[in-house]
């Protein structure tokens, strides 16, 4: 059975919310309004620490890696692979050569599905994804589709906006040869049941990828727990840099896999028809890596274990519980997705007769960040049978009022535009 | 300088020229992908002249807005004149400043027009300018 993350988390009196907030430069500045930032789940906001890590690299020891013989170099290089095995600690990895740095969870997917996919997938073959995957997991699993005549296949959502298992034997088969599924959805922070799905997958000799984007920055996710083949993730939704994202793969799956983008660093030798390339993770790691912003990662994970993932979750889960009551009491408001117990630190939502736009724009008036739009995740939005909605999201650094602040926000967007046609 | 201004409620509220033509000489329609405004634009010609036009659509206040202050502002114009709107003109008939997001809602309109009219489809003022 699932084990929800709630599960032994320590009690909030611990989390002084004050404290964590001015570890944030951001968070401090002195404007005509503040910054209510309730948008963590596009980009979370990054702690000082992160930056002066990064700043560090490059006023001191800014140098390529791997091949300098000279002490910069050699520092860079311990500096980048120490992340690495940081990286790798925090998701509960074997090896450290199980983690690849990429740019980002895009990157991460697409390096799976044009490696392993175009090498192991053909025609009859069925990729199963979900009705609520962010379109970086469903792209490239739709291209791997018109290379290999693979058919993708998707898992429905209820109406409460958690996965439609009943029926799952029909779709889940031996024709199956990968689940490619979000952890939490980016949109309505549901958080599913993966690891029961890869048992199931694994049952039928399928493989398991896991989009952990909206995951791995909440809560704890150990990937032999989950026993997932692949765990893809984003550094700049966990307090760490834009450009760096980690790619998790089983060591025979990354071992027997070809190589993804050619060039420097991920070689062996090289002759003049062919080369032979160089083992893992440094096979998918052609040319000069984001060396500052994976040392800018490790600073964000050892951050996210001082403060402890736990409480974090166990905080979020109060401003959902307190966001949810507080804006149900909204008339004309349409709150999609499950009751805070199943899910984190997301709310998505739409007001009767105003554009989510225009909400957004509102909000914005008043100094509060929320995103607008279809979140990149349009089959979602047709299932809900919306053009677009409005989603706040929360990470450790918020706070009760913020959720006040919000609310006020919706409010005052439907004095302005309520009695406005329609 | 506030993007809820009255004059902008008020297009929005009550828009001018909205609705549909029977037979009109051009109709186009187009959404914004990035938030799924849509604009419908129906124009009459004659010699050359826009004699009559409606708009109907769907989207935020921007959007719509900006499409009934066009329509006010085109109509009895000759066609080839309104090909020389430009992205400046849409911001000076809403009276405010529009961040690169909000730009296209209030652009949707011209965008449609200029499509519908001549064939052209990209945002108007992202045209591929030349690097200095």
């Amino acid at each position: 059975m699932y084990a929800h993350p709630m599960n032994n988390a320590p009690t909030l009196n611990e989390f002084d919310v004050e404290a964590i907030r001015n570890d944030f430069s951001i968070l401090k500045q002195e404007n005509d309004l503040p910054l209510i930032y309730l948008d963590s789940a596009a980009t979370s906001q990054t702690p000082d620490c992160v930056i002066e890590a990064m700043d560090g690299y490059y006023r001191t020891y800014n140098s390529n890696i791997h091949r300098g013989i000279y002490r910069i170099s050699e520092e860079a290089t311990a500096k980048y692979e120490e992340a690495r095995q940081r990286i790798g600690r925090l998701i509960n990895a074997r090896r450290s050569s199980q983690i690849v740095f990429t740019r980002n969870t895009t990157e991460s997917i697409n390096l799976v599905a044009y490696s392993w996919g175009s090498a192991n997938l053909r025609e009859g073959d069925e990729i199963l994804v979900t009705v609520m995957e962010h379109h970086s997991n469903l792209l490239p699993w739709q291209l791997l589709s018109q290379r290999t005549g693979a058919k993708v296949r998707f898992i429905e959502i209820t109406d409460e906006g958690v996965l439609q298992l009943d029926g799952l034997e029909r779709l889940l088969t031996d024709r199956t040869k990968l689940i490619a599924m979000t952890h939490v959805s980016n949109v309505l922070g549901t958080i599913n049941p993966v690891q029961q799905l890869a048992a199931a997958a694994h049952a039928v000799g399928a493989k398991v990828l896991i989009d952990g984007a909206q995951s791995v920055p909440h809560f704890d996710v150990d990937v032999q727990g989950l026993d997932c083949d692949f765990l893809a993730f984003s550094g700049h939704k966990m307090c760490g840099p834009t450009g760096i994202g980690v790619l998790y793969g089983k060591s025979d799956l990354l071992e027997e896999m070809p190589p993804f983008l050619g060039g420097g660093s991920m070689i062996r030798s090289v002759q003049r028809e062919s080369s032979t390339y160089a083992d893992v993770p440094a096979k998918f790691e052609a040319g000069t890596p984001a060396i500052a912003e994976a040392i800018g990662l490790a600073a964000a994970v050892d951050y996210l274990n001082k403060v402890g993932l736990e409480a974090i979750f166990v905080h979020e889960h109060e401003l959902l519980e307190y966001a949810h009551q507080k804006l149900s009491e909204i008339e004309g408001i349409t709150i999609y997705g499950p009751k805070p117990r199943q899910k984190t630190g997301a709310i998505t939502f739409n007001l009767e007769g105003i554009h989510p736009h225009d909400i957004a724009g509102i909000l914005d008036t008043v100094g509060v960040a929320v995103r607008a739009g279809h979140h990149c995740a349009q089959p979602l939005m047709q299932k809900f049978g919306v053009i677009a909605t409005v989603r706040a999201s929360f990470y450790l650094y918020n706070k009760l009022e913020e959720i006040d602040s919000l609310s006020e926000g919706l409010l005052k967007a439907q004095r302005i535009l309520t009695r406005r046609r329609r | 300088m506030n993007i809820y201004e009255e004059d902008i409620l008020d297009h929005y509220e009550s828009p001018s020229n909205y609705g549909t033509l029977e037979n009109p000489d051009i109709s186009y329609e187009e959404d914004n992908p990035l938030c799924g405004d849509q604009i419908r634009m129906d124009l009459k010609v004659e010699d050359g002249v826009i004699t009559d036009l409606r708009f109907c659509g769907h989207g935020c206040t921007i959007s719509q807005a900006a499409a009934s202050m066009l329509t006010e502002e085109i109509k009895g114009q000759r066609l080839d004149e309104v090909k020389r709107l430009s992205k400046d003109d849409i911001l000076e008939m809403l009276g405010i400043p529009l961040g690169p997001v909000r730009l296209k809602c209030g652009l949707l309109a011209l965008k449609v027009l200029k499509a519908g009219a001549y064939g052209l489809k990209g945002w108007p003022g992202e045209e591929d300018e030349e690097t200095k």
